[in-house]
C-alpha cells in the first residue's frame, strides 16, 4: 500500500517536473521549483564543459562566480577563495595544451560528504553538493578528501555577503552550482557568463531528462569525467578532454 | 591481587618544585589557549596553513600525541594482559600518562578547528560514514575504558575481579583507536601519499614505539624529580629491549609503506618527492626519523648498556630521540603528503592560479608553535595534578626474584 503511494507520488513529481521544465535556448533551462516543493532525484543537475570551445585567456566564468558570491582577493593567493578556476593541462610527451574551468564536480558519491564528521557536507537529491555553514566545524577534512581540490576554507572575516549564499570565517565552502539560481529556474552564473561571452563552452541541465539539451549532447558525443577511475561519478562532464 | 607487594604514593604537594612544575605547565597551556584564540579571532590566514596544506603543525603534533597515547598504555597492558610482573607497578602511571597525552593531542585538535565553538555538533550531527566521527567515539571510549581500567587497578578489593577483563578491553580498544587514527589517512583516495591499507597497521606500530618512548620519558622525569629508583633493574633491562624491538618494527612498516608506493608507477612521483625531493620532508624522514629517531635509538638500547655508560641514561636518550623522530615522521607524512599536488590529471603537466600541479608551500607560524606548546602543557598539567591527587607512583616493588619468575 505504502509502496504504491511512493510510486505514485514520485510519478506525480516527475510529471510536475516535466511540466515545469522547458528549454528556452541552448544553455538556458527554465525549471522553477516552489520552495515548498521537495528536491527529488527525478532531476540530476549537471554540466557539460566543451574544452575545445574554451578560450585560454578568457576568465568570464571565474569573474562571474566571484561577482555572484562576493569572492574577493586579499592578495594572499594560497588562502584566497577560488570556487572555480581555469586549469591548464599539458601533455608531457606531445606538448598538447588545453585550458578549461574546474570547480566542485558535484559527485554522485562525493568523498567530502563521506568524511564530513557533522554531516555539514551533503548532497541534495538532485545532485548538487552543498555545505551547511551552520554545522560546519571547520575541520578541513573535506578539503583533504576532495580529489578535485574544489573545497576552500574561509581564512578571514567576510564582508558584503550575499543573502542567497552566506559564508563564514572558519568554515569550508565550494561551488554551489548556483543552487539559488537553479531553484529559481535560472542557470549558474558561470554558464550564463560563458554564453554571454559567446563561447558556449558550458552547458547546464538535467542529466536525468532524456529530452534536455545536455542529455542529448552527452548521448551524441564522447565526454569524460575527471578522475573517473575513482568512481565518484561527477555531475560535471568534459567534452574534448 | 593485581599488583602484589606494591605500595603507591602521591607527590608532595607542599614542595616548591611541585608548584613550580604546575605553574610552568599551566602557563604553557594558557599560552596555547591564547594562541588558539588569536587564530580564532583573526582567521586561519594568520597561520601557515592554506587551501592546499590544510592541516599544519598543530594537527601534526595532535596526531603524534593521539597515536602515542595508546602506546603509553603498553607498560600497563604488558603487566595486566600478558602478566609480566616487573611492569605491573607502573600500570597506574601508564594509564594516566596515556590519558594525559591523548588529552593534550585532542586539545590541540579541537582548538585548531575553524569553529571550535561548535564542537557539540560532533555529537548532535554525527555522520556515521566519517572516520572522524568514528574517532570521536574511539577517543571518548578510550577515556572511559582506561579510567575504568585504572579503577580496577587501584581498588583491588572491590574491583579486582574485573582487572584482567578491563585490561584486555583497554588493550583491544587502543588497537581499534589507532586503526581509526590511521584510517583518517588510509581511507583518503584523493591524496596518493596516504591512500593505503598499510597506514592503519603502520600507525599501530608507530604508536607502540612513540608511546613507549613518551612513557619512559615521563617515568624518568618522575625518577629524577622524586628521587625514586625508577625503573627497577629488571624493568630497565626489559624496557630497553622492548623499545629497541618496537622502534625496529616501526621502521620496518615505514620502509615497506614507502617501498610499496615507490614500486607502483602511479605513486612514484609522490614517493620521489617524499624520499628524494629538494624539500624539508626528505631530511625529516631520512635523518630525523630514520637516523636520529630509529637507528641511533636502537643502537642505544640494543647494544650492551655498558657501551654507553648508564643503562638508564641511554634508555632516556633513546626515548627522547624516538619522540623527536616521531615528530619528524608525522610532519613529513602529514604535511609532505599535502604539499604534493592533488593529481586531477595524472601524468599531465597541470597549472592554475589555485596551485594545481604545484608543490604547496607551508611554514608554521608563531601561533601554531605556541598552540603546540599549549598541547604539551595540557598533558604535563594533567599528569602532575593526577599524581599529586592520587597514589599513582610505586614506592616499593616485588622482589627481583619474584620479577624474574615472569
Amino acid at each position: 500500500m505504502s509502496e504504491s503511494f511512493e510510486v505514485s507520488r514520485r510519478a506525480l513529481l516527475g510529471g510536475a517536473a516535466a511540466f515545469t521544465a522547458a528549454t528556452l535556448a541552448p544553455g538556458v533551462v527554465l525549471y522553477a521549483r516552489s520552495t515548498s516543493e521537495p528536491v527529488t532525484n527525478a532531476v540530476r543537475w549537471g554540466m557539460l564543459i566543451d574544452v575545445n570551445q574554451c578560450q585560454a585567456g578568457c576568465t568570464a566564468c571565474v569573474d562571474a562566480c566571484n561577482t555572484e558570491f562576493g569572492l574577493i582577493s586579499h592578495g594572499r593567493p594560497d588562502t584566497d577563495p577560488q570556487w572555480i578556476r581555469k586549469v591548464t593541462v599539458k601533455d608531457r610527451d606531445t606538448g598538447y595544451t588545453q585550458s578549461f574551468p574546474v570547480m566542485c564536480q558535484h559527485c554522485a558519491h562525493p568523498p567530502c560528504v563521506d568524511v564530513c564528521p557533522t554531516g555539514a557536507s551533503f548532497r541534495r537529491a538532485d545532485g548538487i553538493v552543498l555545505i551547511n555553514r551552520h554545522i560546519c566545524v571547520g575541520c578541513r577534512y573535506c578539503e583533504m578528501a576532495c580529489p578535485y581540490m574544489a573545497r576552500n576554507f574561509v581564512h578571514e572575516d567576510v564582508t558584503d555577503q550575499k543573502p542567497y549564499a552566506p559564508r563564514g570565517k572558519g568554515t569550508s565552502e565550494a561551488c554551489t552550482m548556483c543552487v539559488h539560481r537553479v531553484d529559481a529556474g535560472r542557470v549558474p552564473a558561470c554558464v550564463e557568463a560563458c554564453t554571454a561571452a559567446g563561447h558556449a563552452t558550458m552547458l547546464f541541465g538535467d542529466l536525468n531528462d532524456p529530452n534536455s539539451e545536455i542529455s542529448k549532447r552527452v548521448a551524441a558525443v564522447k565526454t569524460s569525467q575527471i578522475r573517473s577511475d575513482l568512481r565518484t561519478d561527477p555531475g560535471v562532464r568534459y567534452q574534448g578532454l | 591481587m593485581s599488583t602484589p607487594n606494591v605500595t603507591y604514593h602521591t607527590i608532595d604537594g607542599r614542595n616548591a618544585g611541585t608548584w613550580a612544575v604546575l605553574i610552568i605547565f599551566a602557563v604553557m597551556a594558557a599560552i596555547g589557549f591564547l594562541a588558539a584564540m588569536y587564530m580564532d579571532h583573526n582567521g586561519h590566514w594568520v597561520t601557515g596553513m592554506t587551501n592546499h596544506v590544510v592541516w599544519g603543525l598543530p594537527i601534526v603534533v595532535a596526531i603524534f600525541l593521539i597515536v602515542s597515547s595508546t602506546g603509553c598504555l603498553n607498560v600497563a597492558s604488558i603487566g595486566s594482559v600478558f602478566e609480566k610482573q616487573p611492569y605491573k607497578p607502573f600500570g597506574r602511571l601508564a594509564g594516566i600518562t596515556a590519558l594525559a597525552v591523548q588529552a593534550g593531542g585532542l586539545a590541540m585538535l579541537v582548538l585548531d578547528l575553524g569553529r571550535n565553538d561548535r564542537i557539540i555538533t560532533f555529537v548532535t550531527n554525527l555522520n556515521p560514514t566519517s572516520i572522524f566521527s568514528l574517532n570521536v567515539f574511539l577517543y571518548s571510549g578510550f577515556f572511559i575504558f582506561v579510567i575504568f581500567y585504572l579503577w580496577t587497578m587501584m581498588d583491588g578489593k572491590k574491583m579486582g575481579h574485573l582487572y584482567r577483563p578491563a585490561a584486555l578491553w583497554a588493550f583491544i580498544w587502543r588497537l581499534i583507536l589507532t586503526t581509526g587514527s590511521g584510517s583518517i589517512f588510509g581511507f583518503m583516495v584523493s591524496r596518493s601519499a596516504y591512500h593505503s591499507t598499510l597506514v592503519a597497521p603502520l600507525f599501530i606500530a608507530l604508536s607502540m614505539s612513540f608511546g613507549l618512548a613518551m612513557y619512559v620519558l615521563v617515568m624518568l622525569w618522575l625518577n629524577a624529580s622524586t628521587g625514586r629508583k625508577y625503573p627497577s633493574p629488571e624493568l630497565l633491562r626489559r624496557l630497553r629491549i622492548l623499545l629497541g624491538i618496537l622502534v625496529g618494527v616501526s621502521l620496518y612498516f615505514v620502509v615497506i609503506h614507502h617501498l610499496t608506493n615507490y614500486y607502483t608507477a602511479e605513486r612514484r612521483d609522490v614517493e620521489k618527492f617524499l624520499l628524494f625531493g629538494d624539500n624539508v620532508y626528505v631530511p625529516l624522514l631520512w635523518v630525523g626519523f630514520g637516523l636520529i629517531g630509529s637507528v641511533i635509538p636502537m643502537a642505544l638500547v640494543l647494544l650492551p648498556a655498558r657501551t654507553f655508560g648508564s643503562a638508564k641514561i641511554s634508555l632516556g636518550l633513546a626515548s627522547a630521540l624516538v619522540v623527536f623522530g616521531g615528530h619528524c615522521f608525522m610532519y613529513a607524512f602529514v604535511v609532505g603528503g599535502e604539499a604534493f599536488p592533488v593529481e586531477l590529471f595524472p601524468g599531465k603537466i597541470v597549472s592554475s592560479s589555485f596551485g594545481d600541479g604545484a608543490i604547496a608551500h607551508y611554514a608554521p607560524s608563531l601561533p601554531e608553535w605556541l598552540l603546540v606548546i599549549g598541547g604539551y602543557g595540557v598533558t604535563g598539567l594533567l599528569i602532575t595534578v593526577v599524581i599529586w591527587a592520587l597514589p599513582m607512583l610505586p614506592s616499593s616493588f616485588p622482589s627481583e626474584a619474584d620479577q624474574k619468575l615472569h
